[in-house]
């Protein structure tokens, strides 16, 4: 991770790849490109916390996974979101927009 | 879903692991390269490109390492090569693993087996249906109720039963029991069998199927029944009958009465008494056929049966125990004994009945034996306590001996966290081993305990069987004494900074302190515990000495006791005591039989009888008479006991029905009731219930002997001549003392009886033996806490030795040095010896502070001891403190033999 990236808060990683893979299936260097240039560079994802981060998402079956033959004709893993993923990206946006909410009018009323 | 997907992603991950890993290697390369591909077409050369890609990534190796930590199933990898891991350094190190392994199973298994039998005698309910449902019917709070107690259970009389069950509504099914001795032999020599009178509905209220044939039923039971069926226990059946199927409708002599065997209860049913397995139930109303003359059945005042009920649906034991209470004062109020005085049917009339959780059974066992089994649970704990310090010594040991291995692979990565897992999974390992060994050794232990609290009188059944109680009371024990020694050592293992460790030389010339002060802890401890137990065992030990060396005013050795059984002869009231008379002339005639008396009880037999006394020949009746306990003797009773007379005389042939009533008295009851040194002459009257008897002449004074228990204070005693005395309640005995063996003995004096009277009933007891019996629970608790006590202090003082002697080796270059710049060998055992003493005396103080607030506990079941005594806790600590120095002195010794030269070379 670079000096001018920042840390992601506790737990959201999880979410971010949920909403990357909503519109489509990526594979695992796509989605660290994706989170990156979503975030204009603010995100730098390190492959030490994204390939477990798969791992246990694939175990609690949000995501699922496939080998397929990339644009290069070369094999890569791709991730897809499964249903009770989509409806946990769901649920988890909802929480966080309450959350953020919540967090923004508490900043507001202190200054 | 997620759980199901989880569970077999995981299996597929542990049996394709390889596909697994390649699988995991392909996608990161995949990503290394388009990481790469990326960087290059930012304008970086590919070298640049590689390493700033690697960069990033961190190292692959750390990248799968945590990928692999985010599935369950790498745990259970890494916990099994842990074990692996473990079990090839455990067979390196054979001396160690077996004596660690030995002491955890001595441990365990000592704690396993006593827990099981209280598991046994306390905590497990009764092998019926619904057993929470079950409630015992009883007097709530009984006293001052006098009458004849004859069973185990004497909770009613015949005619409270038949009340109860007229009137009670609590209960969908209830019976009355009592247990009973049948002898099965038809004739010749008694041999007895565990029997039980049951009421009609005793197997319906129990819910109980029979394994063969059918069960008593109401039906069995109408008053006034002859004999008829008998229900046998399987292990009866297995036992007499080697499980034969076709034992129904076989005959069985039952006290001379011929019984027909109808069915065979299931294998796992004992009864309804924890402690005792029932060989034949036979129905209630068959008391009268059998017993005769000595029939209880009719009499308001023979306390003889239990019962027990299952609650209807919706009652509870309050509810039951209330509707009990309001029908109480009817119920007794309808069957006051006629022969009561206004005393005692005033406090008769005040009872109430009530019901009582009854889940798991009866016991007597249970009253007697549950505190000294909760007592040797806890010195057992605490051996267990002291062989871990054992273990976790050693382990500390051990672990400054692969400091230098656990440097090395931190500094190559392994996490602290990873170290400790694989140092307790070796910890576990032992632990599981010496737990799984323990348990093997607990079941015969436990087998050994209960034969040692059977007797030929009173046999003993402990359904000894392993539950889940069990089971995790030892898996519980193998998980905390595992953590207790493995985690402090494992935790100062992997305290070392890598660095430091590596770099320093092989041994330094003296021993840093903090290395070593938690293995002085331990030690410390081990003494204070082993302290602890030291004093229990001498306690105990003490106290047995005490109890067998006490004054019982008689001498037993060389007495045969013989119980007479006249139920089968059906000899009336009146002639028994000329059939006596005939069978005592006959045994005195035996060669080699010294003398011979007719008793109704010998001292120490568990017997009791006890009536109101009235000095002088009109003394008005009071609310609160002294009371004396009785026995009726024949002449030369004294003689043949040895008890001193001390004036006076003792009965003779003089003394018969119709002549002047006469009384022999022991010093208790001439000094306390008849507040004279010299009774003789003096004269008494004896109230039994409402029927006064006497005047009685004193005639004779005797030494105070003790009469039901050991442990008590001398009693006042009352013997009256048996011929003048013809009882209700006539069992005799003839005491004879001979220097013959019992194995001539006893056939000759069978022999005897027959010529008097073909077929008697004869049962033989050896006195002495009898009242070794009565000593078993003082026995056993002496022994137990012997074994125990003498194991801990071997275990406390090889921890010290281990101490003392790694101390020594430790500081081999400072002796050496010492020794190089004259010291003498006196003061280098005097270096060592000092250390020793230091840990004992911190030691035994913290030992002498806990056994003095331990000890209390135990003051209950010491005889003639307080549980503060000094002499007992004087004798332990001078004990404990010359054992441990001599082991410390062997180290101390070998120090002062070093060779200066070489202690320094051997750098």
């Amino acid at each position: 991770m670079t000096d001018t990236s920042a840390t992601l808060v506790q737990g959201t990683l999880d979410m971010l790849i949920l909403k990357t893979l909503a519109p489509e299936p990526l594979h695992g260097w796509g989605i660290s490109q994706r989170i990156q240039q979503l975030s204009h560079g603010v995100f730098e994802v390190n492959p030490g916390s994204l390939f477990p981060a798969f791992r246990r998402l694939e175990r609690a079956d949000l995501i699922a996974c496939e080998w397929r033959t990339s644009e290069n004709n070369r094999r890569a893993k791709y991730y897809s979101l499964t249903k009770a993923g989509r409806q946990k990206l769901k649920s988890e946006t909802k929480e966080w927009e309450r959350q953020v909410a919540a967090i923004a009018r508490i900043l507001q009323t202190a200054s | 879903m997620g759980f199901w997907t989880n569970l077999f992603a995981g299996l597929r991950g542990l049996f394709r692991k390889r596909q697994g890993e390649q699988e995991l290697d392909d996608e990161l390369r995949d990503f290394l390269e388009k990481s790469i591909a990326e960087k290059m077409h930012g304008g970086m050369t590919r070298e640049e490109a590689q390493r700033a890609a690697r960069m990033e990534m961190g190292g692959v190796e750390a990248v799968k390492e945590n990928v692999r930590s985010a599935s369950w199933e790498t745990h259970l990898e890494t916990l099994w090569s842990d074990l692996r891991f473990g079990a090839r350094l455990l067979r390196f190190n054979k001396v160690f693993a077996g004596a660690a392994i030995l002491s955890l199973a001595l441990g365990i298994g000592a704690n396993t087996a006593i827990f099981q039998l209280l598991d046994a005698v306390r905590m497990r309910t009764l092998p019926v249906k619904n057993p929470q449902e079950l409630a015992r019917i009883a007097i709530d709070h009984r006293h001052n109720v006098s009458g004849d107690f004859t069973s185990r259970y004497s909770d009613l009389t015949y005619a409270m039963w038949v009340e109860i069950h007229a009137q009670q509504q609590a209960f969908s099914h209830l019976f009355a029991w009592s247990p009973t001795k049948f002898n099965m032999a038809p004739s010749g020599e008694v041999h007895n069998v565990e029997g039980l009178w049951v009421s009609g509905e005793f197997f319906q209220t129990l819910g109980l199927e029979p394994a063969l044939g059918r069960l008593l039923n109401a039906a069995d039971d109408t008053p006034g029944c002859a004999p008829g069926g008998a229900v046998i226990s399987y292990s009866f059946w297995q036992r007499e009958f080697a499980g034969d199927r076709s034992v129904l409708g076989r005959a069985l002599t039952l006290s001379k009465r011929p019984f027909e065997i109808i069915g065979v209860t299931r294998a796992d049913f004992y009864g309804v008494e924890v402690g005792r397995n029932f060989d034949v139930a036979v129905p209630l109303c068959t008391e009268p056929a059998i017993m005769g003359e000595d029939s209880q059945m009719k009499s308001r005042s023979g306390w003889w049966l239990a019962s027990m009920g299952r609650l209807k649906r919706g009652w509870t034991m309050e509810r039951a125990t209330a509707q009990l209470q309001a029908i109480s004062p009817g119920i007794f109020e309808a069957t006051l004994p006629e022969d009561y005085n206004p005393e005692n049917t005033k406090h008769f009339l005040a009872l109430r009945l009530g019901a009582f959780s009854a889940d798991s059974g009866v016991s007597d066992l249970r009253n007697d034996y549950e505190r000294p089994l909760w007592l040797l649970l806890a010195l057992a704990g605490l051996v267990l306590l002291i062989a871990s310090a054992n273990l976790a010594n050693l382990l500390l040991a051990r672990a400054s001996a692969r400091e230098k291995e656990m440097g090395l692979r931190m500094a190559v990565g392994a996490s602290r966290g990873r170290l400790i897992r694989q140092l307790l999974a070796e910890s576990l390992l032992l632990a599981v081993i010496g737990a799984a060994l323990g348990g093997l050794l607990a079941h015969s232990l436990s087998q050994v305990l209960v034969a040692s609290l059977s007797t030929q009188r009173d046999p003993l059944f402990v359904e000894l069987g392993a539950d889940w109680r069990v089971f995790g009371f030892t898996a519980g024990l193998a998980v905390l004494t595992c953590v207790f020694f493995g985690l402090a050592p494992a935790l100062r293992a992997t305290s070392v900074a890598p660095g430091v460790v590596l770099k320093e030389s092989s041994r330094g010339s003296t021993e840093g302190r903090s290395r070593f002060g938690l293995r002085r802890i331990l030690v410390v401890s081990q003494i204070a515990l082993s302290l602890t137990l030291l004093v229990g065992a001498l306690l105990f030990a003490r106290s047995l000495a005490k109890l067998t060396s006490v004054e019982i005013g008689f001498r037993q050795t060389g007495i045969l006791v013989t119980d007479i059984d006249f139920t089968t002869l059906k000899l009336p009231n009146e002639r028994r005591i000329n059939f006596g008379q005939e069978l005592l002339s006959r045994v005195r005639a035996i060669p080699g039989v010294d003398n011979a008396a007719i008793a109704a009880t010998v001292p120490l037999s568990g017997d009791e009888e006890i009536h109101d006394i009235l000095p002088g020949t009109a003394e008005p009746l009071k609310d609160e008479n002294p009371t004396a306990a009785f026995n009726h003797v024949s002449p030369g009773f004294f003689q043949t006991l040895q008890t001193p007379l001390q004036t006076g005389r003792d009965f003779n042939d003089h003394d018969v029905a119709g002549s002047p009533l006469v009384a022999i008295v022991n010093e208790t009851m001439a000094r306390k009731i008849l507040k004279t040194g010299n009774p003789v002459g003096t004269v008494m009257r004896v109230r039994r219930l409402s029927k006064i008897s006497g005047p009685f002449e004193i005639v004779g004074l005797v030494k105070d002997t003790k009469y039901g228990d050991m442990r008590e204070e001398p009693l006042p005693i009352v013997y009256l001549c048996i011929e003048q005395d013809p009882r209700q309640d006539q069992d005799s005995l003839i005491a004879i003392r001979s220097s013959l063996p019992l194995a001539e003995l006893t056939p000759a004096v069978q022999a005897a009886a027959n010529s008097a009277h073909p077929g008697l009933d004869l049962s033989f007891y050896s006195y002495p033996t009898m009242i070794e019996e009565g000593l078993l629970r003082e026995r056993l608790m002496a022994k137990l806490s012997g074994f125990f006590g003498g194991l801990a202090v071997a275990l406390a003082v090889i921890g010290l030795y281990g101490v003392i002697s790694y101390m020594v080796a430790r500081r081999r270059n400072e002796i050496g040095i010492r020794m190089s710049l004259g010291a003498d060998r006196r003061s280098i055992i005097a270096l060592v010896l000092r250390e020793s003493l230091m840990l004992l005396s911190i030691g035994l103080t913290i030992g002498v502070a806990l056994a003095l607030a331990l000890s209390s506990t135990a003051s209950s079941l010491l005889f003639g001891l307080k549980a503060y005594d000094a002499a007992t806790l004087a004798m332990a600590t001078v004990m404990l403190a010359a054992i441990a120095l001599a082991a410390s002195y062997l180290p101390a010794l070998r120090a002062s033999k070093l060779d200066p030269m070489d202690a320094l070379r051997n750098e």
